[in-house]
């Protein structure tokens, strides 16, 4: 069973808050689907490599890296504004964001 | 009016000027106020961009041009979907107040082609569900039965197809969820080839599985719907321009592949009477069926969903409550801001996956869940490869369970993973594969799943619509 330790260790390293209220359900959810994930020990992968990209075999060219022209592609002051509007704070067109160290 | 036309009916209807787009836009945009109370498919119904829309499509009949493909065609996009100035949430609360800077790909797609956006769908926050369930602004109900769930994530997507709310709907498929709520509702969806489809302005669940794709009441519409969005995009780098072929069906030349782990114990023996009783339709209709085997079916929903968790883990990071999104700021530094933001604006199933995807590629833990995970993917592709040495199709049931009461499997996380047990393997196999109705048991529909090698889709749709006509 994973510990409550380990999941706050985690959830603060994928930065997410966890009450202690929720904590218990969230032990017990987390070690019953890592307990389902143990079938995977049976599989037996000795020489298989890991498949990372589905359609690495059917298309050969998709076997080299695909790259496009390193061009800038401007994108208008209008669309600018659209994503500086949804900003959680703003100063002077930046997105304005706290301190990261405790003075 | 009656709306229960195909897209081969509107294009008629407006050419011969039984309806305009307009009146067409204002009967659906009817139905959605009047239905959409109870069922919840929509998010958002955007009206004013119908309306706009359906004008442009009437001056352009009006001035004799030439049509283009889905002219004047009621379409819902799911809420995954960027279209440019409408909200886009992803069934999430911390995209709650976002509106889309820009179009994806596919949405200018159907834009070009004359879709008529009526709105955008309701889905399980950022796609993590088989209910809808997980939808931060409610679930939606199945049009059947407004007790049960429509399935998911992509509920809203089949729910409106089969309410006649819209005739097509632009859906997103990880792990089965185009295919599961098409079972479930009653409607075709299809889980097209991973790269057949552009993902470009698509918000991200799990980007080596994620597609998008058709919703449709029958398969000739989804086969239109698809061949407008497909094609490689520039800025999706793993979007392909595949030749589809012209495959043509001889039904007495068809092999169809039924493998035995899809009839496994936990399917439903009502689904498994319906499924036995479409193979033998198929069967009496001249195809040969032979047993096939896909001995690692065992291990996809395990390998599924480690490699889910991961690559959500990744993707989510971005919701940072800094650039968009819900944010909270009480706290004195920023690395306050970052966890009550994403511990506030997250909901309980996305901070499960993201916190077991970040302990599946944490040090020491990596080799034995995301390296295992995706070496067993390789395994599944393999069996399909060996399979469809000896079949042209598979085919199987879409859900191992009907459409389930609201509230059944939503308290145990694992119990509604079962429900993607079929539908999984697909998306790590990158293959194509259909949801088409195959009959009921009660009131409630039953999918046929059918799933064809990378590319292959043609072999879906043809055989699909030799199956409707059974």
């Amino acid at each position: 069973m994973i510990s409550k330790e380990e999941i706050q260790h985690i959830a603060q390293l994928a930065r997410i808050r966890v009450n202690e209220n929720d904590l218990e359900k969230l032990q017990q959810d987390l070690s019953e689907i890592l307990e389902y994930f143990n079938v995977l020990k049976e599989a037996n992968v000795s020489g298989i490599e890991p498949m990372t990209l589905v359609s690495l075999r059917e298309i050969p060219r998709m076997g080299k890296n695909v790259s496009r022209e390193d061009v800038a592609r401007p994108g208008s002051p209008a669309l600018l504004q659209k994503l500086v509007t949804m900003f959680s704070a703003v100063r002077e067109g930046f997105l304005r964001v706290k301190a990261i160290f405790s003075r | 009016m009656n709306t229960n036309l195909s897209i081969a009916d509107i294009r008629k209807g407006l050419q011969e000027h039984q309806f305009s787009a307009k009146e067409l836009a204002r009967e659906f945009l009817g139905t959605i106020t009047k239905k959409d109370k109870d069922i919840h498919a929509f998010l958002n119904v955007t009206e004013n961009l119908a309306f706009n829309q359906a004008e442009a499509i009437d001056k352009r009949i009006a001035q004799k041009e030439k049509l283009p493909t889905l002219a004047g065609v009621p379409c819902s996009v799911k809420d995954a979907i960027l279209v440019e100035d409408v909200p886009c949430t992803a069934g999430s609360k911390i995209l709650e107040h976002y509106v889309a800077p820009y179009d994806a790909t596919v949405t200018k797609k159907i834009k070009e082609a004359g879709a008529i956006i009526v709105g955008k769908t309701n889905m399980d926050e950022f796609g993590m569900g088989a209910s809808t369930e997980n939808s931060a602004f409610g679930p939606t109900k199945n049009p059947h039965d407004l007790t049960r769930v429509a399935g998911g994530s992509g509920g809203g997507a089949s729910a409106s197809v089969a309410a006649a709310e819209c005739v097509i709907g632009l859906g997103e498929d990880t792990g089965g969820s185009i295919r599961l709520p098409s079972s479930f509702c009653g409607v075709v969806g299809l889980k097209p080839t991973y790269g057949a489809v552009s993902r470009n302005g698509v918000i991200a669940l799990a980007s080596s599985l994620d597609q998008v794709g058709p919703v449709a009441k029958t398969v000739g519409d989804a086969e239109i719907l698809f061949n407008v969005i497909r094609g490689r995009d520039p800025l999706d780098s793993t979007s392909i321009d595949a030749e589809i072929g012209n495959w043509k069906l001889e039904i007495g030349n068809l092999r169809i592949g039924v493998p035995k782990e899809y009839f496994a114990e936990g399917l439903d023996p009502a689904i498994e009477k319906v499924i036995r009783g479409a193979i033998n339709k198929l069967e009496e209709a001249g195809a040969r069926i032979k047993e096939v085997e896909l001995p690692n079916t065992k291990y996809a929903l395990a390998a599924y969903y480690i490699i889910n968790m991961s690559e959500a883990s990744a993707n989510l990071a971005r919701y940072d409550g800094m650039r968009y999104g819900v944010s909270r700021q009480e706290g004195s530094l920023l690395l306050d801001a970052y966890l009550d933001s994403r511990g506030e604006g997250l909901g309980t199933e996305v901070k499960r996956r993201i916190i077991l995807g970040t302990y599946a590629l944490s040090a020491g833990y990596y080799e034995a869940y995301y390296n295992k995970a995706q070496k067993v993917r390789t395994l599944l592709k393999q069996d399909f490869e060996k399979a469809f040495e000896k079949v042209d199709i598979i085919v199987g049931p879409v859900s191992p369970f009907l459409p389930f009461k609201i509230g059944e499997r939503i308290r145990d996380p694992l119990q509604m993973y079962l429900v993607d047990i079929y539908t999984v393997p697909v998306n790590l196999a990158g293959l194509p594969a259909l949801s088409i109705p195959a009959g009921r048991v009660g009131n409630l529909p039953v999918g046929l799943h059918m799933i064809a090698p990378a590319f292959q889709e043609q072999r879906l749709f043809e055989t699909g619509k030799l199956f409707e006509t059974l």
